[in-house]
């Protein structure tokens, strides 16, 4: 990241009153504009307490925070809040307010006039994806995804250059969460916001975090990585334990297809004779064909099939999963064990690319 | 003459003392109506509170019950029932008025504390009760009603405190009790009988309210006490 | 000396008929004594609550303090009052306003306390200034419960107000003393059921007006 860091932490320590052990015992971490960095690690280590300590929902026992260049300790506390966005696990809308309010909460504070703030709010309500007509509802008629997706429009409110999220998406199902992190992750790519995200997540935190910050009990950073570099060089036994198993399976996730992996395997232009055909298969040791019309991906056939008809007159049967260019290396597996003919086929546009199998797979990961 | 000294020369009297007007004859008209009206009350309502409680019904009407009893003036009941019992022959300066009074203000807060404390237990609690082979008796008697016991006792206390605040009223509709004290003293402008009989009233009541206060506690069972 | 059942019938309309001018003043002093009752209630239980949540210490000894006043039965009260203030209006009011304290000031910290952290907290990550957050989120979210409060303390000032007549005030509690004291049917039962109807009506008010203040309440229902 170019440039000074949007967020400074330099040895910032808590204690909690009445608490013999620091929660964050001397935490220095820079967080670089317009990058969403991940805090994640074991209760108890300190994440949540960082996190409320940049607006100082938690006043640091000691230690520096500066937000912009600027010493967060300098101004008064709901001064810095405003501009900084904050959303929270049980999401915390006002019940009284209704949604279009409680969006325009942070604008209201600082002295929108009121056709500003309406104009602000039915851009939001957009991007994060709500319907207009909820605008005029309470929080307790909408569902728990709607509520949480009112809860990051309300924190984006003011434009703010900052956001925290803690646990933002914990406390909705499996379901509706995966959808609000992709959507975030889109929102962010758009808004390029700086974000301070914590998650107990391990997936949560490799797809979001352009960093992650792996945090061990009283604060300490065990690892401050991209995700790629963390799951691939674990810095010690505790990231490594704290990753836990799949690790392999998480980094392909994050590894994109590398087009020069990529093999033009068994597939033949259907006008190809079937001579050529079973030379083609034969030499792949395979018993089936992929056949292409003038570089567009029609399927496959059975081996058997080859000498029945002209290859043009068969009917090809298409392939249950097909890859383009974007995807990652772990839905290449996905679809290398899931298809008949046990290898990935990338198409782009309908355009045939190439193909991967387990081999090519593994030589990716190893590179 | 000073209230000070008025309450002195009402205490030196030995008509205070001893005799159908002394403290101790008062105290004791008071306490007797008092309790043997939340007994009464408390037989006539539990059995059917408890039932209520039980198959979890009526707590729309324990709620219409608590509504009523506090818009209706206690004063009110008292001179009703008061004419009610005269025209039916009772003797004037006969408890029985009051009495009945103090019945009809005991049972509601019995009632809906009784209703909405069996209400509260858990019905997880019921269930795995029942899961575990409990007949609905032992269900009432082993986890209901222990469950309950606090709330039960709460409208015990208020009921208690209510009776013994309203049967000081009793002595507007002729009766005795430490009202008679109080009243009494208006009628004759005697301060000192006056403020004597206010002290003794407040004093019985505050120490019906703690008494039954530490009842209420000891009724807790342990595992549901707060901790401290 | 009064007759015992001065009339065969329940109700005397024609005495109502000739005491309307009456009843109208006593509807007034019904409805002033409750009012002014409970709304100086309200202010000192405000600023006791107040009190009460900035020093949590100081909940415990409050609860106290008023929850003995209100133990103490009304007419023991008013009498305790009368070498302090004489027989009059203020002993009323004063004795009447003890008893509306610990039920509205119970209500006010449990109405603030049951509004919850995630609101609290977003509210101060949003930037609102503690006085702010206090006048703006708490007490409009407390208001369901704070009103129920007020409900239950006006339904019991309007019957204690009927005590009163011993100081020769009393409402409607006028009537039930007068018809006591003349084994009159009518005027006790105009007494106790014109008691019953105003406390219902500022009931119902109150309700109104609490839907009113907490639509959002309402509709998630």
């Amino acid at each position: 990241m170019a440039g000074d860091p949007m967020i400074r932490l330099e040895n910032v320590k808590k204690v909690f009153p009445g608490s013999s052990r620091a929660a964050v015992t001397d935490l220095s971490l820079d967080i670089g504009r317009g990058e969403c960095v991940t805090l994640i690690g074991p209760s108890g280590c300190g994440k949540t307490t960082t996190l409320k300590m940049i607006n100082r929902i938690i006043e640091p026992t000691s230690g520096r925070i500066e937000i912009d260049g600027r010493d967060a300790m300098a101004i008064p506390a709901h001064e810095l809040r405003r501009s900084i966005g904050y959303v929270i696990q049980q999401i915390g809308l006002f019940p009284h307010r209704t949604i279009a309010q409680n969006i325009g909460t942070v604008p209201a504070l600082v002295g929108w006039d009121q056709a500003r703030i309406d104009e602000r709010v039915a851009e939001l309500v957009e991007i994060v994806g709500l319907d207009a007509e909820m605008m005029a509802r309470y929080p307790s008629e909408l569902s728990g995804g709607q509520q949480q997706r009112a809860g990051v429009a309300r924190a984006l409110a003011a434009d703010p250059p900052v956001l925290l999220m803690d646990e933002p998406f914990g406390a909705v199902d499996p379901i509706v969460r995966k959808r609000l992190q992709h959507e975030f992750h889109d929102l962010q790519g758009r808004l390029g916001k700086t974000v301070v995200f914590v998650t107990h997540d391990v997936d949560e935190a490799i797809l979001l975090g352009d960093r992650m910050a792996i945090l061990n009990i009283g604060g300490i950073i065990e690892q401050y990585d991209i995700p790629e570099k963390i799951l691939a060089e674990p810095a010690s036994d505790f990231v490594e334990r704290f990753l836990g198993g799949e690790r392999g399976l998480k980094r392909l996730a994050l590894l994109p297809i590398n087009e020069a992996d990529l093999e033009h395997g068994p597939f033949v232009d259907v006008s190809t004779t079937p001579a050529e055909a079973h030379r083609v298969m034969e030499q792949h040791g395979v018993d089936w064909l992929g056949l292409l019309d003038d570089e567009r991906l029609l399927g496959w056939v059975d081996g058997d099939l080859v000498d029945s008809k002209p290859l043009r007159d068969l009917d090809p049967r298409p392939f249950l999963v097909t890859l383009d260019t974007e995807s990652t290396l772990r839905s290449a597996l996905d679809a290398v064990v899931t298809s008949h003919a046990r290898v990935a086929v990338v198409v782009d546009d309908g355009i045939y690319r190439g193909m991967l199998d387990l081999e090519s797979i593994a030589e990716g990961i190893t590179e | 003459m000073t209230t000070w000294e008025s309450v002195q020369e009402f205490l030196s009297e030995p008509t205070t003392w001893s005799g159908p007007d002394s403290i101790w004859t008062r105290l004791g008209e008071h306490i007797w109506v008092s309790v043997a009206a939340v007994i009464i009350a408390g037989l006539l309502v539990l059995p059917l509170a408890v039932w209520l409680g039980h198959i979890r019904r009526g707590s729309a009407v324990a709620t219409a019950v608590v509504n009523i009893g506090r818009a209706v003036p206690s004063f009110g009941i008292l001179a009703i029932a008061f004419l009610v019992l005269v025209q039916m022959g009772a003797g004037v300066g006969e408890p029985w008025a009051v009495l009945v009074a103090l019945i009809a203000l005991a049972a509601p807060p019995m009632f809906t504390n009784t209703v909405a404390g069996i209400q509260a237990v858990e019905p997880a609690t019921i269930e795995s009760a029942r899961g575990m082979g409990l007949t609905e008796r032992e269900v009432l008697t082993g986890v209901e009603l222990p469950l309950s016991a606090p709330l039960m006792m709460e409208g015990v206390r208020i009921a208690f405190v209510q009776v013994i605040a309203t049967a000081t009223l009793g002595a507007l509709v002729a009766w005795g009790g430490l009202g008679r004290y109080i009243v009494d003293g208006f009628a004759r402008q005697d301060m000192g009988r006056l403020i004597v009989g206010a002290v003794l009233v407040g004093l019985l009541a505050i120490a019906a309210e703690l008494g039954l206060s530490a009842m209420q506690r000891a009724a807790t069972p342990h595992g549901i006490r707060p901790a401290r | 000396m009064m007759v015992l059942g001065q009339t065969s019938q329940l109700v005397d309309w024609d005495w109502i008929g000739r005491n309307i001018d009456q009843i109208a003043d006593r509807t007034w002093q019904h409805l002033s004594l409750t009012a002014v009752s409970v709304g100086i209630g309200l202010v000192i239980s405000l600023a006791l609550a107040i009190v009460a949540l900035r020093w949590r210490w100081s909940y415990t000894p409050i609860t106290w303090v008023t929850g003995l006043l209100y133990t103490i039965p009304s007419l023991a009260l008013f009498a305790l009052l009368v070498p302090v203030v004489g027989l009059n209006a203020t002993n009323a009011v004063i004795a009447l306003t003890s008893y509306t304290l610990l039920i509205i000031i119970r209500n006010l910290v449990a109405g603030i306390d049951s509004v919850p952290d995630a609101v609290l907290e977003a509210a101060d990550g949003m930037g609102y200034t503690r006085r702010a957050r206090f006048w703006r989120m708490e007490v409009p979210l407390a208001l369901p419960v704070i009103i129920a409060g007020l409900r239950i303390a006006t339904v019991t000032t309007v019957g204690l107000v009927t005590v009163t007549a011993v100081l020769g005030l009393g409402g409607y509690g006028y009537f039930i003393l007068r018809g006591l004291n003349t084994f009159f049917w009518t005027q006790i039962l105009v007494g106790v059921v014109l008691s019953v109807a105003l406390a219902t009506v500022l009931d119902i008010g109150f309700l109104v007006m609490q839907r009113a203040l907490s639509p959002w309440a309402r509709r998630a229902r």
